[in-house]
């Protein structure tokens, strides 16, 4: 399968296969007009299979949410058909408005307005932790 | 703004120079009655507490300062509905510091979003009480002369106490302290206290639902009450309540030396035969309190006027 290069643009890269459709809904790609590709399953010698979402244009990424996803991830910048610069993504030290905080005893369950603010606790274990209760939140429980 | 939030906002440094300050305030209160003459302290309860209001406020008053506040929700506009980050903003403009308790955990740390002054935290929900642990290092501190290599037993409820978390957090920065930890299987130390806290910090540590065999090794024994506000399930409370109390025969083999706290208010978990045992320490650590209370106060607030 050939899908063309792109001038401008961003390519996803390094996506653990299967989290290639839930980042796409999740950056409102469906939403752009211009050219996106969104690959699944592509042979990958470093992780046997990834999914890579390649879009047509430069738009503003949230790399915190993009790292908590998927801190594997790696996003490329393209410009004038020429890689102009690459981030690796590793998971944020702190995530705001992405988690909720699932602790009943939390303020957050009785001030909605509080901003929701989680903090990375544990790396390896995925592990983050609400500021304010410091109860934990699994990403693979999220 | 500095606030106290939870015992690891204070470096051990600061604690050395609270609990010293609070020694000079017992040798010399007459040098501390006016030094916070004119400035106001907000004791916001919004659960009820006696010992905890009640040291907040003899700590103003002995420092020169005045008070104000509530003691419940109830007598509050919360009882309207009004948010706590409302209540916060309103208040912080009445007074210089503020003393909050509210049964929601993060509570004080939002308050110090909305806050113009300095926010103490006597307590949020299950998470966090600092000045009951500094309450509780002077004590051990004038107690046992210092921190180091002490063995620590923490009993009863240690899933939801809060001072017993915030106790762990302070003693596990000290050298060579060893935890024994002493639970029912359903009120053990939460996993991220023991991962992220005990674990990291090196402290050896055990766990236990034995108090009488564990009691020979103790140097200083932490009780404390199994609280029926924090169970959603009554059946709970009932069937845990009274697992642990700590009476003359339990402390036979103890140490000569061992230092009985608790954070207080008992209901049954230690006899009142114990009181008169001259290792049982906590109506001691309850005199301590308004002292390490006074430093705090004037810690912040001086903070506060510096900037």
């Amino acid at each position: 399968m050939i899908i063309g290069q792109i001038k401008n643009g961003i390519v996803i890269d390094h996506i653990s296969a299967g989290k290639g459709m839930y980042i796409y809904n999740v950056l409102g790609l469906d939403k752009l007009d211009c050219t996106v590709a969104m690959i699944k399953n592509a042979d990958s010698t470093k992780m046997g299979k990834k999914d890579i979402i390649k879009i047509g244009e430069v738009i503003d990424l949230d790399f915190d949410l993009l790292g908590f996803i998927d801190p594997g991830i790696t996003v490329n910048m393209i410009e004038n058909g020429r890689l102009a610069k690459r981030e690796r993504l590793t998971l944020p030290e702190r995530v705001s408005g992405i988690i909720r905080c699932k602790n009943p005893r939390c303020i957050t369950s009785v001030e909605p307005e509080l901003k929701q603010e989680f903090r990375l606790s544990d790396s390896e274990k995925r592990i983050y932790r609400c500021i304010y209760c410091e109860h934990a939140a699994q990403i693979e429980n999220i | 703004m500095r606030s106290l939030i939870d015992i690891k906002d204070l470096s051990l440094a600061e604690i050395d120079e609270l609990i010293a300050t609070a020694e000079d305030i017992m040798a010399n209160p007459e040098k501390y009655a006016e030094a916070c003459k004119g400035k106001r302290l907000a004791t916001l309860f919004f659960e009820p507490s006696t010992r905890t209001r009640l040291s907040f406020e003899s700590a103003m008053y002995q420092l020169g300062g005045s008070v104000l506040g509530f003691s419940e929700a109830q007598s509050s506009s919360t009882a309207k509905g009004e948010s706590l980050s409302d209540t916060i903003r309103t208040v912080s403009n009445y007074v210089n510091i503020i003393a909050m308790r509210h049964p929601k955990e993060g509570a004080a740390l939002a308050a110090t979003m909305r806050s113009e002054v300095p926010i103490i935290n006597a307590g949020d929900g299950g998470h966090n009480h600092p000045t009951q642990t500094l309450t509780d290092l002077i004590t051990i501190k004038l107690e046992k002369g210092g921190f180091d290599g002490l063995t620590v037993g923490l009993c009863g409820d240690l899933k939801f106490g809060r001072t017993v978390h915030s106790l762990i957090s302070a003693m596990s920065r000290y050298k060579n302290v060893k935890f024994v930890l002493i639970s029912p299987e359903e009120l053990k130390v939460p996993d991220y206290i023991r991962d992220e806290v005990i674990i990291p910090s090196g402290a050896q540590f055990e766990e236990t639902t034995d108090l009488v065999g564990s009691i020979d090794k103790l140097d200083i024994l932490y009780m404390t009450r199994v609280q029926k506000e924090r169970f959603f399930n009554e059946a709970d409370y009932i069937r845990l309540k009274d697992i642990y109390i700590l009476n003359p025969d339990k402390l036979a083999n103890a140490k000569k030396d061992l230092a009985i706290l608790h954070p207080l208010p008992r209901v049954n978990e230690i006899s009142v035969a114990v009181d008169d045992d001259s290792r049982a320490c906590y109506f001691k650590q309850v005199k301590y309190s308004v002292y390490i209370r006074m430093a705090l106060i004037l810690m912040l607030l001086k903070e506060a006027e510096s900037k």
